[in-house]
């Protein structure tokens, strides 16, 4: 791995975002604590600060080059992949540290699974590309189990009837929204208990990608999910909570509802109005 | 970053209008209590005629209101003041109505022997007419404090109210030939007493604009 982890050694993390008060609140899935994130000598996250909770829907906002993507992925440490990059704080989901020198990141990666913006189906059948994961994690012992997991992951990703005619075909001649939605299959097929989305309808019509904001309100009943997104009012519809980042900090967090309505930072209502610069 | 402006540009029109809504409104009440004290029909009359205009402020309000959520989609401060000018031009439109059944009963009135309890009920219209102003007032400045103070005078509005009525009563038994005229003046004494309620709704909405906080249910 490229990435260098080092420790921040001083304060006790500090709430830089509204907390609920002690106690009232189940633990959280994904905990950060003081995390910063430099891409060689630049510094991209500073100071974050949240707690992310189990089985809703967090969303990520805030201008191009906010830090948000960074961000989202270092909850599964998908930047390690880039040389050059350290990380400083803390990162605990169920309570166990990512970035703790015996984490096994394969593992972490089929645990916390990653939509991507453009949908990158293999050059595979659709079938394949769904029990992909499921062969090479040797998550199945037999072609029936495996058969039951590709089409357990299809229905969860509500593709399973425009597909499960045609699922020896390729992957590639799906539509965009389809194959984000066979992407989406792709990552719940491994069974992860959080799923990352950057920007997945992104490149969508509105029809495509009203289909993945329904889906990403049917899948919180299953999984945490953490959602980066430039569309404010997809941010709007799908989430319970929004976080806003600008200039590699976190702002503000609170619940969807409050954040739209009435946002505890000046600065988060003057990007939320469009009143931002 | 023009889109922002045109949106800006936007709010503030409709500020624009529904503040012209309002002035409409006062003058409404202000005039239709000027033909009753002043027993004029012809001033009666225009407030009568006018109404049509205060509709017609109110659809047009009320349909700047869905194109701004609906082509702008406003957040936060943005869609709190577009939210409390919806609520609030239907709010202006039924004083006016008020207003309207103030007229209606001054041309009425105006034709028969002149009543002592009208005077009374200038000082209840001039109570009614500066919470209304005042009301207004603190909307155009986005003052939740202002508007919190208004509404404390509604009670004033409920004390004239319950004074008069008890007063038209005792006038109704002791002079039975006035019983029908004076009942038209509880029905303006109430008129005016709902105007207090709805400048109590203005200033709600107010509050809601400036602090996103609901009050129109709290006991104080």
């Amino acid at each position: 791995m490229s990435a260098e982890i080092s420790r921040s050694t001083g304060s006790t993390p500090q709430a830089s975002v509204a907390q609920p008060p002690a106690g009232s609140e189940p633990t959280p899935k994904i905990s950060v604590g003081n995390l910063n994130f430099f891409y060689g000598k630049s510094q991209a996250l500073f100071d974050i600060n949240i707690a992310i909770k189990e089985r809703v829907v967090t969303a990520f906002i805030g201008r191009s080059g906010c830090g948000k993507s960074t961000f989202l992925r270092t909850l599964n440490r998908m930047n390690d992949i880039i040389p050059g990059t350290r990380v400083e704080g803390k990162i605990s989901i169920d309570g166990l540290d990512i970035y703790d020198a015996r984490t096994d990141v394969v593992d972490l990666r089929r645990r916390v699974g990653m939509v991507f913006q453009k949908s990158n189906p293999f050059p595979k059948s659709i079938f394949d590309n769904v029990a992909y994961g499921l062969r090479i994690n040797r998550m199945t012992s037999s072609r029936s189990e495996l058969q039951d997991r590709v089409e357990q992951a299809l229905q969860d990703a509500a593709i399973w009837k425009e597909v499960k005619d045609r699922l020896h075909e390729s992957a590639l001649g799906l539509s965009g929204g389809q194959q984000q939605r066979l992407c989406i299959a792709r990552a719940l097929a491994i069974q992860p208990s959080i799923v990352l989305m950057d920007e997945p309808a992104s490149a969508l019509d509105p029809m495509a990608t009203t289909k993945i904001e329904e889906l990403i309100v049917e899948l919180k009943k299953q999984y945490t999910i953490v959602i980066v997104t430039h569309n404010m009012q997809q941010a709007a519809r799908v989430s319970d909570t929004t976080a806003f980042f600008l200039m590699g900090k976190l702002i503000e967090v609170n619940p969807t509802e409050k954040m739209f309505t009435n946002p505890d930072s000046k600065t988060t209502e003057d990007y939320i109005t469009g009143r931002f610069g | 970053m023009d889109y922002h402006r045109h949106l800006d540009d936007e709010l503030d029109s409709l500020r624009d209008k529904v503040l012209l809504l309002g002035g409409e409104t006062e003058i409404a009440l202000e005039r239709a209590m000027h033909a009753l004290i002043e027993r004029d029909s012809q001033v009666a009359q225009e407030v009568l005629e006018n109404d049509d205009k205060v509709d017609k402020l109110e659809v047009e309000v009320d349909r700047q209101c869905i194109e701004i959520i609906a082509l702008r989609q406003p957040a936060a401060r943005d869609l709190r003041f577009v939210i409390s000018v919806a609520k609030m031009a239907p709010v202006l439109e039924r004083v006016a109505d008020h207003a309207c059944n103030i007229a209606r009963a001054a041309i009425d009135l105006n034709n028969e022997p002149e009543l002592t309890a009208v005077e009374d009920l200038r000082k209840m219209s001039e109570h009614a007419l500066s919470m209304l102003r005042a009301a207004l007032d603190a909307f155009t400045s986005n003052d939740a404090i202002a508007a919190r103070e208004v509404i404390k005078r509604d009670e004033k509005i409920n004390d004239l109210y319950n004074y008069i009525f008890h007063r038209l009563i005792e006038m109704m038994v002791t002079e039975p030939r006035t019983a029908t005229r004076n009942a038209r003046l509880i029905f303006v004494a109430k008129h005016l007493e709902r105007i207090g309620d709805y400048v109590t709704d203005i200033c709600e909405l107010t509050v809601y604009m400036a602090e996103a906080a609901f009050i129109k249910h709290d006991k104080e």
